[in-house]
């Protein structure tokens, strides 16, 4: 039993990731209905700056505190936001008007740029994320053992979704992203500023997968170029168990697809770790195709 | 524009072409070396150690002249920790630079990958550090200056058992990867024949970075240590999970840990725990101390168990050289010759001089090469304290 609970709460911290990522796809998703393929890379150049953000402050190791650590998480944040409004900028605009398939090629283009710049940049050697917040272990009740680490993902991944839970919901920016969402045109009629509204979701995704970048540093200190291309797909079919365009959905298949990962290397193969995630994008495509959360929307013809 | 251009382009590709034909020209009284190795990715500083290694060797010896007067030239191709990588490294080595032996990989799936094609091209192959037995089994050009899987999962069982005294063990294998998949399983039979008992047989893959799950079921099972016969950067990580889930039992592993990240990555989370290497670089052999000076003048760090065994493998191929030299003149200068027949035998002969390497004096011990080409010769155990390595024992084959 002590067995299956220390599972699921590394299932759960693990999934927390997932589900920051998730959370990228699904708004840009929900906005443009474009599958953004290079959102697992930027989770890892998020990743990267944050480690260089370290390096160049000298935060972590010795001079180890939650205060420099929230600094490089919000540098990260920052850099991969202005990184989202250039992509869009720059690769997504131009061919917005292009048909649906056009603009999933660039996405995987850019996907496959980031990745040979980062392999260029950065190097292929692995690098290993410094210490922000002295480890610690902790125990929970029931005898597991998580860090301070796990808990400080878990932490700051649920006040990152309130925070975007709550810009979606009660603030103008938010309304005007769930109108463009709802219908981009008529949105436009309206006087929404549309283009804005694009490029403020792509900044945000892409800030909310540069701290996931940053927390998954904290717990599993091993970066790398192509770091980002299995959570990213992951993430994806996260965003697709939770329902695509969802914000709950997103969060809570994120949290599924980190707990399944656990039990099914735990109790079953570590050879089924990443064939897990396919199985469940066919179960969902097979059986719920709208996803947990979504709604069955008929294509208009 | 265009028609200037266009008119420019047979004159540039003609430029390139005499850049490539003269680039790969040999030089008079050169013999071209090839070596490919993991000089990035994940298992970087098994590649780097290893050029190091040979680097040094060969720049000794034409400092000192060459074999015979002949320069050595090695050309060295990045396979970035692939063993799809390290074929087309080696058939660019063959094919494009005419080389007349090659030296690596370090990982055996890497050597695995390489082998046939030096075996086919009839071009003799010295792995430096690949202890799988399989890579040797591949073709009679393929040679290694280490010991053997089998004689390291045995010594592992037996420090184990008999000088730890510990009689449960769990193995976290690296399911992609042949060294660690048979090294797991000759220490299972090993450990298995001395009585102890295997209570967790788990697996990951090269790459992961969470193991969590299974270092979870691991601990479930109370193992009194952990064989781990995996790359450092893996291991590394694996360690720091372990203590952070609980699991304070010591490590052991093989020579998969050789490298100076290893106690990088692992913080203090390996003290306690052991390993296998190939030399340890205090042992106060002038012939060691002499190798361990000249490699720190050079590049300011500690030669690890891999630089030593690359320093080893050009060592035992230059002695093979110069043993051609000596019996076959003839042959010897085909070597640096044109690619044709002639030197095709030429290579079949100086393979036959790699093949009866006795007695040769390398840092890592006497290399006397057996009639399956593999070496036979001593090991040595690394204890691991305070972020420090402690020299434990030597084991004898």
């Amino acid at each position: 039993m002590q067995e299956l609970f220390q599972q699921l709460a590394n299932g759960i911290a693990w999934g927390s990731i997932y589900a920051l990522i998730a959370l990228g796809y699904t708004m840009v998703y929900g906005i443009l209905r474009l599958i953004n393929f290079a959102h697992g890379d930027v989770y890892m150049v998020g990743a990267f700056t944050a480690y260089y953000l370290a390096l160049w402050t000298g935060a972590g190791g010795a001079n180890a505190s939650p205060f420099t650590a929230l600094l490089v998480l919000l540098g990260a944040m920052l850099v991969c936001a202005a990184l989202g409004i250039v992509i869009e900028l720059f690769a997504y605009r131009p061919v917005r008007r292009s048909s649906r398939l056009t603009a999933l090629i660039t996405a995987i283009g850019v996907s496959l740029f980031l990745e040979n710049v980062g392999l260029r940049v950065f190097g292929a050697d692995p690098k290993f994320f410094p210490q922000l917040i002295a480890p610690r272990r902790v125990e929970l009740p029931g005898g597991v053992l998580v860090t301070n680490h796990q808990i400080t993902v878990v932490v700051v991944s649920i006040l990152l979704m309130i925070a975007l839970t709550l810009f979606v919901q009660r603030t103008r920016t938010g309304k005007a992203m769930r109108a463009v969402s709802f219908n981009r045109d008529a949105a436009s009629l309206m006087g929404i500023p549309v283009n804005r509204i694009i490029t403020i979701t792509f900044a945000i995704g892409s800030a909310l997968a540069a701290a996931a970048g940053v927390l998954v540093g904290l717990t599993n200190p091993k970066i790398e170029p192509l770091m980002g291309i299995m959570p990213g797909i992951k993430a994806f079919v996260a965003a697709v168990l939770g329902g695509i365009g969802s914000i709950p959905g997103a969060v809570i298949g994120g949290l599924l697809m980190g707990v399944s990962e656990y039990l099914v290397v735990g109790y079953i193969s570590s050879t089924y770790r990443d064939g897990i995630a396919f199985v469940i994008l066919i179960l969902v495509l097979l059986i719920k195709p709208a996803g947990l959360l979504g709604r069955n929307v008929a294509e208009k013809v | 524009m265009i028609r200037l251009r266009t008119s420019l382009r047979p004159a540039v590709l003609v430029a390139l072409a005499a850049a490539t034909v003269l680039g790969c020209a040999k030089r008079e009284n050169e013999i071209v070396i090839g070596e490919y190795g993991s000089l990035t990715g994940s298992t970087a500083t098994f590649g780097v150690s290893t050029k190091n290694g040979i680097e040094l060797y060969v720049d000794n010896v034409n400092a000192a002249g060459g074999v015979g007067g002949a320069k050595l030239r090695v050309i060295v191709e990045d396979d970035q920790s692939k063993p799809e990588e390290a074929a087309t490294a080696v058939n660019k080595l063959v094919d494009q630079d005419g080389v007349v032996a090659v030296l690596g990989e370090v990982a055996s799936s890497r050597s695995m990958a390489a082998a046939p094609i030096c075996q086919q091209a009839g071009v003799p192959m010295i792995t430096p550090s690949s202890t799988n037995p399989k890579v040797t089994e591949l073709g009679d050009y393929i040679f290694r200056v280490c010991f053997i899987d089998p004689f390291q999962g045995q010594m592992i069982a037996k420090f184990a058992k008999s000088t730890l005294g510990l009689s449960k063990a769990a193995v976290f294998r690296d399911n992609k990867n042949d060294y660690s998949v048979g090294l797991a399983n000759y220490f299972s039979e090993a450990f298995h024949a001395m009585g102890g008992a295997i209570v967790a047989d788990e697996a990951y893959s090269e790459g992961d970075q969470d193991f969590r799950a299974q270092l979870t079921v691991i601990k479930a099972k109370r193992p009194q240590f952990l064989m781990v016969p995996g790359y450092y950067t893996e291991v590394g990580l694996i360690a720091r999970q372990a203590r952070e889930l609980g699991l304070e039992v010591p490590l052991l592993g093989g020579d998969g840990w050789v490298s100076d990240r290893l106690l990088e990555i692992a913080q203090d989370a390996l003290n306690g725990s052991y390993f296998v290497n190939h030399y340890w670089q205090q042992d106060p052999n002038p012939a060691i101390q002499k190798f361990v000076t000249e490699y720190r003048a050079r590049y300011n760090a500690t030669p690890d168990g891999l630089a030593a065994l690359g320093y080893d493998a050009a060592g035992v191929l230059t002695s093979a050289l110069d043993r051609l030299r000596q019996e076959d003149a003839a042959a010897f200068k085909a070597l640096s010759g044109p690619r044709n027949e002639k030197q095709k035998a030429a290579r079949a002969k100086l393979r036959d001089m790699i093949a009866s390497t006795k007695d040769f004096p390398g840092v890592t011990g006497r290399i006397s090469l057996d009639a399956s080409r593999n070496a036979v010769k001593p090991a040595v155990f690394l204890g691991i304290e305070n972020r420090a390595y402690k020299f434990v024992a030597a084991v004898e084959p």
